[in-house]
C-alpha cells in the first residue's frame, strides 16, 4: 500500500549531549573560577543512523530504555539540532511529539484547541472554525466550558487525540502516546491509529510494546546503543528487540536449585524450530523447552518434568517424560550427560513464563530439582486473552423465531 | 537486512530539518503565536479574578500611591516640580511595564519546558510574548493615566499623539533585555537573584521618582546613558510639563545623545544575538 516516495530521509545522523562534568550552572562559580575550562562528559546517543520512511507509511521504532529513541525522534521534529548527518523531510509535519502537549490546564476546552490549533500552524480563524469537528470526534460536547484541569486525564488524551486527527498535518510522530487512559480509551486509540494509517498520514511511532508493532506498523527500526540493530519487517524485528531485551537476563531471578548427590539439572533453555536457543517465542509456532542433565548413579525408570508458571499462576502447564518419550524405561547411568526435549506448537498466550524443571527416580521420588530455572516470553497472540490462546473460529448466529 | 532494502526517492518538495531556532518554524506561526500566547496570558492573569481590569491596575496605584506619599508629602520632594504626581504615575507605569516584562521573561523558557522539549516552534516566542502580555497591561493602564491626567488639570496637547514615539522604542528595548536575560537563565539559574537586584537597583538610578533635574548637574549625562531616562524625559516633555527641556537639550545635543542611541541599539542587538546563538540548544539544555 505505501507509495513509492520517501517520506522521510535520514542519512548518517549523529547527536552528541555535552554533559557539565562539575556543574557550572551560576554565573557565580563562573566569575569565581574563570578560568577553570569546564569539562564534558560526552554522551554519544545517536551514532550514525539512516533510515527512510515511506510516505503513508506506519513506521515504528523501537529498542531498550535509553537507546536513543526519543532522541532521534526529537531531531526528527526539529526540537534537537543534530550535530552532523541530514534529515530531510516531505509534507507538513505536527511539530509535537507527545499528545496534550501545549495545553494549559487554566484554561477551557475551547481556549485549548485554538491555542493548540495555532501551535500546528493554522491561523485563529481556522482554528475556531474547526472546533466543532474537534469537540464532536472528541465526544466532549457537554464539557466545553470545564477548565482543562478538571478534565479527567482520559479526557484530556481525547481531546488531544482528536486534535491531532483534525490537524492538517500529513505526517506525525509520536513517542509513547498509550501510557494514560484506561482499557477502553485505549482500544479507542488503536481505533484511530487504524483509521490514520488508512487515511495514509504517514506516521513514525515510538513504542515498547510489541503487540502494537505487529498491528500497526509496515517496517519498523530497531535502535540499540545509539545505532541501527535491523530495519524491515515487523514481526522479525519484533522479534530481535524481545531477544535484545532479555538477552541481558540470562541469569533468571530467583532461580533455585537442589541437586542430589545422584544428578543435577545443569541447564534449561528454550529452543525454536531450527534448534537455536531463543528468549522468547511467538504464538503458534513450534518451539523446545530443553533440559541439560548431569547424572552421577544409577537412575532407574528417570522421569524428567517441566512445569511452566507466571509470577501469577504456578503450574500453566506441565509435562513428563514418562508419559511421552518412547525411550522411557531406560536407565540413567552415571558419567551420562542427559539432554531432555519438549517440543510443541506454542498454544501459550502473550506473557512471561518460568519454567521449573524436576527429575525423579523409581522408588526414590525427587532426585534434583531447579525453580524459575528459565525464563521465555510468548509474543504475538493476537485474539483473545488468557494464559492459552487456543486456535478456534468463532460464529454469531440468530435463534430462529419459535413458532408456538 | 537494512542494505538490501530499496530505497526510495524523496519527493521533491522535501526541506531539511535543522533544528529548532529563533524564527524557526515560520513567519506567520511565530506571529500568530506570540498573540494568541501574549492575549491569553494577559487574560489568564487579570481576568482568572472577578476584579479583573482593577487588578491590573492596583500594583502601579498602589506603588504610586506610597511612593507620593513619602516623597511628596513627607520629604515634600515634589513641590517645585510641575505636575509631580501625575509625571510620577505615568513614570511608574511606563518603569514597571519594563521591569515587569523582564522579570517574567526571566523564567519562562523554563516554565514552559513541556512545550519547549516537545514541541518544534520558533523559540522566540517565549520571550516575546510575556513582552506582549506586558505590553497589554501598559496601554490598559495608561488609558488611567491620561483620565488622571486630564482630572489633574493638564491641558491635552497635540503632542500626546506622539506617545507612541516613546512606546516603541521602550517595548524594543524590554524585548531586548528579555532575549538576554530569557536565554541566560536556562544556563545560569542565578540570573533570577541578579536580576531581582539589578532592577531594583535600575528603578532607582533611572530618574522615575525625580526628574532628571534634580541630578548633579555633572551626574545627568551618566544618568541619560540610561536609554529608559531618556524617553522619561521626553515623554515628560511631550505629555506632562511642555514647559520642561527635551532629552536631546537636557544630554546636550547630538554627539552625547549617540550614547544612549548605541546603548540602546547595542542591546536590542545583542539580545536577539545571544537568544539565536542559545535557541538551538536551548531544548537539550534544560
Ligand atoms: N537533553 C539531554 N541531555 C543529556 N543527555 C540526554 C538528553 N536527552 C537524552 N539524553 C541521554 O540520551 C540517552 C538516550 O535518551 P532517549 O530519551 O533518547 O532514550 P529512549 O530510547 O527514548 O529511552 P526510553 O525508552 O526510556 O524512552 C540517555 O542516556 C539519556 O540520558
Ligand atoms: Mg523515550
Amino acid at each position: 500500500m505505501p507509495a513509492p516516495h520517501a517520506a522521510v530521509d535520514v542519512r548518517n545522523l549523529r547527536k552528541t549531549f555535552r554533559v557539565p562534568r562539575q556543574h557550572m550552572m551560576t554565573l557565580k562559580e563562573r566569575a569565581l573560577h574563570p578560568f577553570r575550562r569546564a569539562e564534558f562528559d560526552e554522551l554519544r546517543v545517536l551514532r550514525g543512523i539512516s533510515f527512510q520512511v515511506r510516505e503513508g507509511e506506519f513506521f515504528g521504532i523501537v529498542g531498550r530504555n535509553g537507546s536513543g529513541k526519543s532522541t532521534l525522534l526529537k531531531c526528527l521534529a526539529g526540537i534537537y539540532r543534530a550535530d552532523e548527518g541530514e534529515i530531510r523531510i516531505a509534507g507538513r509535519l505536527a511539530p509535537f511529539i507527545e499528545l496534550g502537549v501545549g495545553f494549559n490546564p487554566d484554561l477551557t476546552a475551547h481556549d485549548n484547541v485554538v491555542i493548540n490549533g495555532v501551535m500546528m500552524g493554522l491561523s485563529p480563524a481556522q482554528a475556531r472554525g474547526r472546533f466543532d469537528e474537534v469537540i464532536a470526534f472528541a465526544e466532549l460536547e457537554d464539557f466545553l466550558d470545564l477548565k482543562l484541569k478538571n478534565y479527567s486525564s482520559g479526557m484530556q488524551v481525547r481531546l488531544a487525540f482528536s486534535l491531532m486527527v483534525h490537524s492538517d498535518a500529513e505526517m506525525l510522530l509520536i513517542d509513547e502516546v498509550l501510557a494514560v487512559g484506561d482499557a477502553s480509551f485505549q482500544q479507542k486509540c488503536l481505533d484511530v491509529f487504524y483509521r490514520l494509517r488508512e487515511e495514509g498520514r504517514t506516521i513514525v511511532l515510538v513504542t515498547h510494546d510489541t503487540g502494537m508493532i505487529e498491528r500497526f506498523c509496515h517496517r519498523v527500526l530497531l535502535l540499540e546503543d545509539g545505532l541501527v540493530e535491523m530495519s524491515g519487517d515487523a514481526h522479525e524485528v519484533g522479534r530481535r528487540y524481545l531477544e535484545l531485551n532479555f538477552e541481558r537476563r540470562a541469569e533468571v531471578p530467583g532461580a533455585q536449585s537442589e541437586g542430589g548427590d545422584a544428578a543435577d539439572v545443569a541447564d534449561v533453555w528454550i529452543e525454536d524450530a531450527e534448534g537455536k536457543r531463543v528468549p522468547a517465542v511467538a504464538h503458534g509456532e513450534p518451539f523446545s523447552v530443553c533440559a541439560l542433565l548431569d547424572v552421577r548413579e544409577r537412575i532407574d525408570r528417570p522421569d524428567v518434568h517441566f512445569a511452566f508458571n507466571t509470577d501469577e499462576v504456578l503450574n500453566v502447564f506441565g509435562a513428563t517424560s514418562r508419559a511421552v518419550a518412547a525411550n522411557d524405561d531406560e536407565p540413567f547411568l552415571p558419567g551420562e550427560r542427559i539432554v531432555v526435549r519438549m517440543t510443541s506448537e506454542n498454544a501459550l498466550g502473550d506473557g512471561r513464563y518460568f519454567v521449573d524443571c524436576s527429575l525423579h527416580g523409581a522408588e526414590r521420588g525427587m532426585i534434583a530439582f531447579r525453580g524459575r530455572a528459565c525464563e521465555f516470553v510468548v509474543f504475538g497472540g493476537t485474539t483473545g486473552s488468557g494464559l492459552v490462546s487456543l486456535p478456534h473460529t468463532m460464529r454469531v448466529e440468530r435463534e430462529m423465531e419459535r413458532v408456538t | 537486512m537494512s542494505a538490501t532494502e530499496a530505497t526510495f526517492p524523496l519527493s521533491p518538495e522535501a526541506r531539511e530539518i535543522r533544528g529548532p531556532s529563533a524564527f524557526g518554524g515560520g513567519l506567520r506561526r511565530f506571529l500568530y503565536l506570540t498573540w494568541m500566547i501574549g492575549l491569553t496570558e494577559y487574560r489568564l492573569t487579570y481576568f482568572g479574578s472577578a476584579l479583573g481590569y482593577l487588578w491590573s491596575l492596583m500594583r502601579p496605584l498602589m506603588l504610586f500611591g506610597v511612593l507620593y506619599v513619602v516623597f511628596s508629602q513627607v520629604l515634600k520632594f515634589g513641590e517645585d516640580v510641575r505636575n509631580y504626581p501625575v509625571l510620577l504615575l505615568l513614570n511608574i507605569v511606563l518603569f514597571s511595564f519594563f521591569a515587569d516584562a523582564a522579570t517574567r521573561s526571566v523564567t519562562a523558557v523554563v516554565e514552559n519546558e513541556q512545550i519547549v522539549r516537545k514541541m518544534h516552534f520558533p523559540r522566540i516566542v517565549i520571550p516575546l510574548s510575556c513582552v506582549l502580555t506586558a505590553t497589554f497591561t501598559m496601554l490598559v493602564n495608561l488609558v488611567a493615566v491620561f483620565v488622571f491626567l486630564v482630572a489633574y488639570g493638564v491641558d491635552p496637547r497635540w503632542t500626546w499623539l506622539l506617545l507612541p514615539l516613546i512606546l516603541i522604542p521602550l517595548i524594543l528595548l524590554t524585548a531586548g533585555a528579555a532575549m538576554i536575560l530569557s536565554s541566560l537563565y536556562v544556563r545560569f539559574r542565578d540570573v533570577s537573584p541578579i536580576w531581582a537586584v539589578l532592577s531594583t537597583a535600575l528603578f532607582y538610578a533611572t530618574p522615575v521618582l525625580y526628574p532628571i533635574d534634580k541630578v548633579p548637574e555633572d551626574f545627568q549625562r551618566v544618568a541619560l546613558a540610561n536609554p529608559i531616562a531618556d524617553l522619561l524625559q521626553q515623554v515628560r516633555r511631550w505629555v506632562v510639563d511642555p514647559s520642561t527641556q527635551g532629552a536631546f537639550d537636557v544630554i546636550g545635543g547630538l554627539p552625547w545623545l549617540l550614547i544612549p542611541t548605541g546603548v540602546f541599539l547595542g542591546i536590542c542587538i545583542l539580545g536577539f544575538v545571544v537568544f539565536e546563538r542559545q535557541a538551538p540548544q536551548i531544548a537539550e539544555q534544560l
